[in-house]
């Protein structure tokens, strides 16, 4: 299976994701340039982290433009499995492909470190491999990755199960120590309601490789090419 | 009308003034007079310091490129080269904190990638006052978040680094940052123009009236007015840094490049004159043609702007639209500004018409060279004696009351955790970082080798104020030491000397002698220095800043997964001293937390002691043998068990350690260099222990990690018990506390 990794001008966490899915899933791999609108036969898409067109305006709020856009909608219409990892999950949502939004961290400052991530439901592409209920201790990097929905999205979101993953201590309780932006809900990812659109803060691409400090990402990447080999 | 008053707004001295009229045979135009002003500025000529740094070290069969280029390189095998420089920021820093970090950020990841390299790594090293004074943590608030936001926007990790404060450092903060890249070493490109009627192209943002005279900024002290000089610094602009370095190590994949280089420091003036100078040719330009921000800019303006984020490239005649194209692909405009000409001239032409004309010689190898004036300063008599016994009268605390004692440095900002710092940057981009910050050496790995290098930038003022010769060689040494901690073999050094104004010969005395020591612990230590920068003036009221060399030492371990950190690894592990303390507590952190004293003399050093105790380290990381390792520095064997402990989810330790001839706290928290703290299965203890008596490094075993505890034992006697979960708190919020807001 082929993985298209989105490069926005200001991705930087481009190589990262083709490096995963390439050299440690041992996948095809594509770059596909933001100016372009062929997905290049890309089974999966990944829109990665970054800083998009600099984000000087809003998070996403440029890149939502670039004319591969389309395509990518057009892929996720067709249930193509798209999953935005951070500035890609921020990209998500202003292009509409996910609800709600984000706001910058209850902080106001810059936060990378490792969380914790209760795995909430696991009919989704990406997160196929676990078990719900099953914590995971994933990176983040983010300045605003403080999601935020009115409370009728809210509780939308909730009642169709579009919670994926939500920050937690080490055991899976909710608590507001564990919470690194103010998320409500202490919401990490969500998907769209056809469940083939995921959106998550943490990068599971950093956590992939026990050299670097732990393999929990790997389910993520795992979900999504046992999914794709049923298919 | 150039007169007195117009060349002292200059920085250039009268007799200065004169040379630069013999050399044109006539007097320079305003245009000129502000190329050589900028030119001869301290910051861009090096004219006190030339003739001392000229006596470093800077050969090595590793060595690729010494100093001179945009920045020094080493061989780590498989064809590749780490290329790497640091960089200082500090006055602008001190003038508008967020971006003047934040663009020494993005000048030293130029000067990176303008070698061809792919930056992976930044560090900094940074000084600040006290933060009781309210001033200070503006500071730092804004000089952390100017690092954080453009390192964490370009997405190049920043992976350690360290922080010390001191009031010396209260009207003059240091921020330097130091950058690494990987490069194949037949592709580094250096920066030359070469070739007649090759082109001259401008690429990158636009030239505004921003940063003026910044190299000269940087080459004065500083007084109340110096608020005046904000127009002076730059404004950064990471997403088009991080669109130059794509497009520009893309167009260095062909061969339609003969040189490149950053406009930094001295902008436009500066990279035409170097590059022609280095290539021994000429350059012409016409200003007319150079993107221009705002209206109405005169030559002068155009010249010597420090606008960020932009670079001058020479392209092979009849390849300029293969270079145009790849540019136009990333949105950026590449402009065709010049020629390379054959006679030696910077040609600086507005419309057409000749507004500067000067032999580039002139103004690079044939700039002032000053043997300055040098005296030994009045205070160190008098500072450099110590004596203990007089302090019994007026101690804080009473001399058996070690354990207040270790909360005390544990809590002050210099030791303790600076995760308050580290969180806000990304250290995990790029997926290569192995050693976090805070762990010790940053380590990153090289995709596609199995190999890894790691990178430290140490430093102390304190101990150079006291001795700047011996703490220069204590600065090289520990860098080189925490590298070898991590299990590499320390490879090459880039330094960055903060020093005062070097027109006193106080002040001059004090930057040849550390220069000295950098020197001499180099060549012991074989480490070669291939490159770096000196800030001089570093002075707010005629108030210098503590003498402050900072190394940064690269290293490199064959295997990427036999990295070490400072932390123990396991409950029963055998915890091993190498090396000796003397219970020197001169220029110590102990004397300066707890009893508010900078005297005495710093530590001694024997560089072949250090020598075989690096190589022992590598050897028993090669060979897995050792579980971590951390070198004792700031606050003494006791902190350093401390921090062992931390990060470990609470497992303490039980040791005891020698009398170091003196009273107990000497032994705890006296700063001796040449030792590390390791911990290792019990089951090596003899092999390593052989290993150490085969390299000549004294070696004991201490103790053992396990338990809640630290306990320490001096002469049998119980000097320190703390519950690991009590010191790790008051450590961890060391810093933090000071900025603590209402939680939300």
């Amino acid at each position: 299976m082929t993985f298209g990794v989105v490069v926005f001008p200001g991705s930087n966490c481009d190589e990262d994701a083709f490096h995963a899915a390439k050299d440690l899933f041992r996948q095809d791999a594509e770059y596909i340039w933001h100016k372009d609108t062929d997905l290049k036969g890309a089974d999966v898409v990944i829109l990665p982290g970054g800083f998009a067109h600099g984000d000087y305006l809003r998070t996403g709020a440029m890149a939502r433009f670039s004319p591969i856009m389309s395509s990518v909608r057009a892929f996720a219409e067709r249930g193509g499995p798209v999953l935005g990892i951070c500035n890609g999950f921020q990209i998500l949502l202003e292009s509409g492909l996910l609800p709600g939004a984000m706001l910058r961290n209850r902080s106001l400052k810059y936060r990378c470190e490792h969380v914790y991530l209760r795995v909430e439901q696991n009919d989704t592409p990406f997160t196929s491999a676990a078990k719900v209920g099953q914590v995971l201790r994933i990176p983040i990097g983010h300045g605003e990755g403080n999601y935020f929905a009115p409370p009728d999205m809210l509780e939308e979101l909730e009642a169709n199960r579009q919670v994926i993953l939500r920050y937690t201590d080490p055991n899976g309780q909710l608590g507001d120590e564990w919470n690194p932006n103010g998320s409500v809900h202490a919401i990490a990812a969500i998907c769209n309601r056809s469940r083939n659109v995921v959106g998550m803060m943490p990068h599971p691409e950093r956590a992939c490789e026990a050299l670097l400090g732990g393999e929990d990402g790997r389910m993520i990447f795992e979900s999504i090419v046992s999914e794709m080999a049923v298919r | 009308m150039i007169d007195a008053q117009l060349l002292e707004r200059h920085g250039l001295k009268p007799d200065e003034y004169a040379r630069i009229v013999t050399f044109l045979g006539r007097e320079p135009n305003i245009t000129e007079l502000g190329i050589f002003s900028v030119m001869w500025s301290e910051h861009c000529s090096y004219k006190s310091s030339r003739v001392h740094l000229k006596t470093l070290p800077t050969r090595g069969p590793q060595v690729l490129q010494g100093p001179g280029e945009n920045a020094g390189a080493v061989d780590i095998g498989d064809g590749l080269a780490a290329v790497f420089k640091i960089e200082s920021h500090n006055h602008p820093s001190f003038i508008e904190p967020y971006q003047g970090a934040a663009t020494g950020v993005g000048g030293i990841i130029r000067d990176i990638f303008t070698m061809g390299a792919r930056p992976i790594a930044l560090l900094n090293s940074l000084r600040f006052g006290s933060l009781d004074a309210p001033g200070t943590r503006r500071l730092v608030e804004g000089v952390v978040a100017g690092i954080a936001g453009y390192g964490n926007s370009i997405g190049i990790p920043t992976v350690g680094g360290e922080i010390a404060f001191e009031p010396s450092y209260a009207g003059n903060p240091l921020v330097n940052v130091f950058c690494l890249g990987i490069a194949k070493a037949s592709d580094i490109i250096k920066g030359v123009a070469s070739g007649a009627g090759n082109s001259v192209y401008y690429v990158g943002a636009k030239t505004g009236r921003d940063g003026i005279h910044g190299a000269t900024m940087a080459s004065a002290e500083f007084d109340e007015r110096s608020a005046e000089k904000r127009p002076a610094v730059q404004v950064g602009d990471p997403f088009m840094e991080k669109l130059l370095l794509e497009a520009c190590l893309e167009v260095m994949q062909t061969d339609a490049l003969v040189g490149i280089q950053d406009m930094g420091a001295a902008g436009l003036t500066c990279s035409t004159t170097e590059m022609g100078s280095r290539g021994g040719a000429g350059v012409e330009i016409d200003v007319s043609l150079v993107p221009q921000r705002e209206t109405g800019m005169t030559p002068y303006e155009i010249m010597l702007s420090e606008s960020q984020e932009r670079m001058l490239l020479v392209v092979k005649r009849g390849r300029e639209a293969e270079v145009e194209r790849i540019f136009d692909k990333w949105d950026l405009h590449a402009v065709h500004i010049g020629e390379v000409t054959t006679d030696g001239l910077l040609r600086v032409k507005d419309k057409g018409a000749v507004v500067a004309e000067i032999p580039n010689r002139a103004l690079t190898d044939e700039a002032p060279l000053y043997r300055r004036p040098m005296e030994e300063p009045e205070y160190l008599a008098e500072v450099r004696k110590l004596d203990l016994d007089a302090l019994d009268g007026q101690r804080r605390l009473r001399s058996s009351d070690q354990d207040a004692a270790l909360l005390m440095l544990l809590g002050s900002p210099t030791i303790g955790s600076k995760q308050w710092v580290y969180r806000q940057y990304d250290h995990m981009v790029r997926t290569n970082t192995i050693n976090y910050p805070g762990f010790g050496a940053g380590v990153v790995r090289i995709k596609g080798t199995g190999r890894a290098l790691a990178l430290s930038v140490d430093g102390n003022g304190r101990h150079c104020y006291l001795d700047p010769y011996r703490g220069a060689m204590l600065a090289v040494a520990e860098a080189a030491r925490n590298v070898a901690c991590a299990g590499a073999r320390p490879l090459g050094a880039t330094n960055c000397l903060n020093f005062g104004n070097p027109e006193r010969p106080a002040i001059m005395w004090q930057f040849a002698k550390a220069v000295e020591g950098i020197g001499a612990a180099c060549r012991a230590l074989n480490v070669p220095i291939t490159g770096g920068n000196v800030s001089l003036y570093n002075e707010t009221d005629g108030k210098a800043i503590y003498p402050t060399p900072i190394i940064g030492v690269v290293g490199l371990l064959e295997h990427a997964d036999r990295v070490v950190s400072r932390r123990f690894q396991k409950s029963g592990d055998a915890i091993l001293l190498f090396g000796v303390g003397r219970g020197e507590l001169g220029g110590s952190e102990y004397l300066k937390v707890v009893h508010d004293l900078v005297r005495g003399e710093p530590p001694s050093l024997d560089l072949d002691a250090e020598r075989a105790l690096q190589g022992l380290l590598v050897a028993l990381a090669t060979e897995r043998l050792i579980h971590s390792a951390h070198d004792c520095s700031d606050g003494g064997l006791a902190v350093t068990l401390a921090e062992c402990c931390f990060d470990t989810d609470g497992m303490g330790a039980e040791v005891t350690i020698p009398d170091a001839g003196g009273e107990t706290a000497a032994a705890l928290f006296g700063e001796s260099a040449s030792r590390v703290v390791v911990s290792l299965s019990q089951a090596h203890v003899p092999a390593v222990l052989q290993q150490a008596a085969a390299a000549s490094v004294p070696a004991q075993v201490i103790g053992h990690a396990g338990g809640t505890h630290l306990r320490i034992a001096v002469a049998g006697q119980t000097a320190i018990d703390l519950s690991i979960e009590d010191a790790e708190r008051v450590w961890r919020s060391a810093m933090e506390r000071y900025f603590v807001r209402r939680v939300a």
